[in-house]
């Protein structure tokens, strides 16, 4: 790899200097201390780069031509170099977010090449159908490319949420052209030149650093991109939407805000759901779409759940994020840091009880106090706004019915889970929840086999699993006459 | 068998020969009933619930699948060598086709492993029900020698995707390459008894396999002769799932529009590839009138042209047939040929003085109640028919028990779509023959079999679907 790969942009299987000549820094957010400058893309680096995703496109080009199960075993070479080169994407990751080394090596990477494997496999398999339709004709579909797909991911699992987007992507044959998140550029480029090594077509895949407001936002509205999918705040979530009806219609998918509850029942086994809900909540500091945070505990149970989840709150080891004991790193850049201790001022004066936490835990880097909010009312911004960090709200309720109605009260509908060992109130609870997954008795529980998305203000579109292909399909009906049909 | 390939006692053993020298290669141990009866509890042990095997994460079993065909990649001089040693079968074309083949549909497999979907279902009623696709269980599986190892790929890769323990006899012409997968299938990693690879006889142990009470299903490949004895060996027994994939005796029509340099290719690939020892093979060449004269003579050219020799010298296209069993009974097809006054137009003899090769063969003026025009013949012999219209040729193309393939060339759309319908086949060819690829389903309509191998058709013979159905309080949409 070159020394100085990172200070370039990916196109056209090439690196190459931002049209500008502008950079910026990428920072280590447990020091402060900048890492290295990136090239920063604008509006002429995404034409080159849509330019170059429209050329790898075209009728007859290799890419085109190319086997479907071809296509699948690039993806699974791509998972191999990912799985060889492991370590020093883990480092690179940890360096870049602020993750614990333990958690990006041992969760992020082996669910980013079990991802890349999956779509692999799918390739060949996604089929279209032959249609008995009235009249004398032969009706097939074809399940097609859309073609030139912008994609835009964020900071929080910088290389989990590249898989997440170019996997299903290249299975069925687009091209692609990715803004990665301005806070964690690093791994996304490395794994570029992965691309290129195992062979996939020039103009395949391109990736750009950049800001949202400049090279996000030349992409959502840029006429030649036919399709655009986003995971972020639901803030730019409604920007993404506006842009593309202002422009050319691309279709849009989205992946954005939650503020998802975990509903805790008085028969639930408590160890298991004070620590499920814990991690729910405070698991990659915090910084989760799907991140529990409106945790709602049965009355009875309460006083005991909060006392057991202030203990764990404050047994958690907050430190160095190469340390291997660490459990909770630094909070991805300053704004973060600020908004967050904003979210933690605001449950003060609001009256919320602070029973943990509630500040800065280090000198240097943006680290925050796991922190614990006990009696929370449902209109405090605390338990409305998603605060994105490690601030955990718990809040007292009596029925089912009343939980349920209070759950599903909020603009927000990405995920939810109930702790209980009642087999009739787990799926009354799991089927009445309006939200895009319901987890029973467990938290934060994905698989590249399993749809992830959201209800509402969360998203459109699902991504994950087979339905993850039909954001990147169009389906075309295809109807010969012929001189007789017989059944 | 778990423990390794060699049983305790050091019983029965039988000789593998190179049909290209008659010699004999090395010998094989031979199992019986008993070995089977072992073979099948260790495959039960291994299903069990709560076993490794059941246990494991569907992606993995996936993983191992893909190690295995890395491994064949790995390894696929050697196999390609050991093949065309035990089988005659042309060593490139091995090496190209058969092993690419084997590898692809053991990738395309594991890719399927973790996508074997169940549904959840809006019944009537407050209940919340969904299915699960869950594995049969021990499946036996029997399979040919004219591809030993594409069929052991075709087998093992849909089987293992769905979760299955396998209990596998290969040919008794061709044990060898697949017990050298066995090796691999142990390097890959798979649970002890989740894959048992038994060489033996079809009456000793394939019989055994295909009426032991312990087997929850049967896949056999072969003729249909013995297909018939396999689906009376299930009824008998235990009432064991049974997919047959058997004989056929294809029908390739052309027409006076066709491109008829590609035709003549085709057709005369169709019938001679692998000596004729496919189950696809396009026996019956149906020719539009005006083009039938022309049609014969370039076939013919093109037949004296075909290369008959040594399997491992790279000229070769066509090698032995796999027995001097087979060897005799395709001679004497020819020679009811002759006797029945069907026109032998070249060819017609054994080939060599060691060995059982044959001489590419053709036919003309053949008529559809000769012998050689009903029945399977298993080797280089070419029957070319004329017909005058379309109607006819659909008539007689299907006039047979068999339905596995068939294939029309033509350039006029409405041709091809009304063939395509007409015919009874499990595979329909336009302008192609023999266009096989893991992704798509492949079996017989008739008695050329039932059930379909490869694609996602594949996996539906490898499932047991189980509704579960839970009440609920109250249904909501």
């Amino acid at each position: 790899i070159k020394y100085n790969l990172y200070e370039f942009l990916f196109i056209n299987n090439q690196w190459e200097d931002a049209a500008s000549g502008k950079t910026f820094p990428t920072i280590n957010p447990a020091t402060g201390e900048v890492i290295c400058q990136v090239a920063e893309a604008d509006v002429a680096d995404v034409d080159k780069a849509v330019k170059a995703a429209r050329d790898a496109f075209r009728w007859g080009s290799p890419w085109r031509r190319m086997d479907a199960s071809h296509r699948g075993l690039l993806i699974n070479r791509l998972a191999d170099a990912i799985e060889r080169d492991s370590a020093y994407l883990a480092e690179l990751e940890t360096l870049d977010n602020g993750k614990p080394y333990a958690i990006s090596y041992t969760v992020d990477l082996p669910t980013v090449v079990k991802c890349f494997r999956y779509y692999a496999g799918w390739a060949d398999k996604w089929e279209g159908k032959t249609i008995p339709i009235d009249g004398d004709y032969f009706c097939y579909t074809r399940h097609e490319p859309i073609g030139v797909c912008g994609q835009i991911i964020p900071w929080n699992f910088p290389l989990l949420m590249q898989a997440w987007k170019i996997a299903p992507a290249l299975a069925t044959g687009n091209t692609v052209v990715m803004k990665v998140a301005e806070q964690t550029p690093l791994t996304a480029l490395y794994v570029a030149s992965l691309i290129k090594e195992v062979g996939f077509p020039e103009g395949v895949v391109n990736i750009l650093q950049g800001m949202g407001p400049s090279a996000g936002a030349a992409l959502a509205r840029h006429m030649d991109v036919d399709k655009l999918a986003f995971t972020g705040s639901t803030e730019v979530g409604h920007l993404i939407q506006q842009a593309s009806g202002s422009s050319n219609l691309k279709k849009v998918t989205l992946e954005l805000g939650g503020k998802s509850p975990n509903i805790i029942l008085s028969d639930a086994n408590m160890e298991d759901a004070v620590e499920q809900a814990h991690f729910g909540l405070f698991f990659n500091q915090g910084q989760c779409c799907c991140a529990g945070s409106r945790t709602f505990v049965q009355a009875d149970i309460y006083d005991e759940f909060v006392e057991r989840s202030v203990e764990r709150a404050r047994r958690r080891v907050v430190g160095n994020p190469f340390d291997l004991k660490t459990e909770q790193g630094p909070q991805v850049d300053q704004e973060q840091f600020n908004k967050i201790l904003g979210y933690i001022s605001s449950g003060k004066r609001e009256g919320a009880k602070l029973m943990c936490g509630g500040g800065v835990a280090a000198d240097r880097g943006y680290f925050i106090q796991p922190t614990v909010f006990g009696d929370v009312q449902d209109n405090m911004t605390i338990a409305r706004e998603e605060i994105f960090g490690p601030v955990m709200q718990i809040m007292k309720f009596k029925t089912l019915e009343e939980v349920v109605t209070r759950a599903n009260d909020t603009k927000y509908g990405l995920a939810a889970a109930v702790f209980t060992k009642d087999i009739d109130k787990a799926s009354y609870v799991s089927n009445g929840l309006r939200a895009g997954t319901v987890w029973v008795n467990c938290y934060d529980v994905f698989a590249s086999q399993a749809p992830f998305g959201g209800y509402k203000s969360s998203g459109n579109g699902r991504e994950l699993g087979e339905y993850g292909l039909d954001n990147y399909t169009e389906v075309k009906t295809v109807i010969t006459k012929v001189p007789q049909k017989n059944s | 068998i778990p423990g390794g390939c060699l049983t305790e006692d050091l019983g029965k053993v039988f000789p593998a020969y190179n049909p290209a020298t008659g010699e004999q290669i090395c010998e094989v141990q031979e199992a019986d009933k008993a070995d089977v009866d072992k073979a099948v509890q260790s495959a039960r042990v291994a299903f069990s619930l709560g076993s490794v095997w059941r246990r494991m994460d569907a992606s993995e079993r996936g993983r191992l699948l893909s190690k295995l065909a890395d491994l064949v990649e790995r390894d696929s001089v050697y196999l390609a060598t050991i093949e065309s040693l035990n089988s005659g079968k042309p060593f490139l074309p091995t090496l190209f086709l058969d092993l690419q083949g084997t590898i692809k549909t053991l990738r395309y497999f594991a890719g399927y492993a973790d996508k074997i979907h169940g549904t959840s279902i809006p019944m009537d009623g407050d209940y919340l029900t969904f299915t699960r696709y869950e594995p049969i269980g021990v499946c036996g599986q029997i399979i040919p020698w004219n591809f030993p190892l594409m069929m052991t790929a075709w087998k093992l890769g849909p089987a293992i995707a769905c979760g299955n323990t396998v209990v596998l006899k290969p040919a008794e012409e061709t044990p060898l390459t697949c017990l050298y997968m066995a090796a691999l299938v142990k390097e890959a990693g798979f649970p002890p008894g989740v894959i048992n690879i038994l060489p033996g006889f079809g009456p000793t142990a394939g019989a055994a396999i295909a009426s032991h009470m312990g087997i929850d299903k049967v896949a056999f490949t072969g003729s249909t002769e013995v297909g018939k004895l396999i689906q009376e060996a299930a009824g008998k027994s235990n009432l064991k799932r049974v997919t047959l994939e058997l004989g056929g005796k294809s029908p390739n029509i052309i027409f006076a529009d066709a491109d008829l340099d590609l035709a003549v290719e085709q057709a005369h690939q169709g019938v001679f590839f692998n000596a004729g020892q496919c189950c696809t093979a396009g026996s019956r060449i149906f020719v539009e009138e005006p083009i039938y004269d022309e049609f014969v003579r370039r076939s013919v050219e093109r037949a004296k042209r075909r290369i008959v020799g040594n399997p491992f010298d790279p000229t070769t296209e066509q090698g032995p047939q796999i027995s001097r069993e087979q060897q005799n009974r395709v001679l004497g097809f020819i020679q009811s040929g002759i006797s029945e006054g069907a026109k032998m137009e070249c060819g017609g003899k054994a080939l060599g003085l060691k060995g059982f090769f044959i001489e590419p063969t053709v036919f003309s003026n053949v008529k559809d109640d000769m012998r050689i025009a009903r029945e399977e013949i298993f080797g280089p012999v070419q029957l070319i028919m004329t017909f005058k219209t379309i109607e006819e040729v659909i008539e007689r193309a299907n006039n047979t028990d068999y339905g596995l393939v068939a294939a029309v060339f033509t350039n006029n759309i409405n041709k091809a779509m009304t063939i395509t319908t007409a015919m009874q086949a499990g595979t329909v060819w336009i302008n192609c023959f023999n266009a096989l690829s893991t992704q798509c389903p492949f079996g017989g309509y008739k008695m050329s079999g039932n059930g379909r191998e490869l694609g996602e058709s594949g996996l539906k013979e490898y499932s047991e679907v189980k509704t579960i159905t839970m009440k609920m309080v109250t249904k909501n949409s």
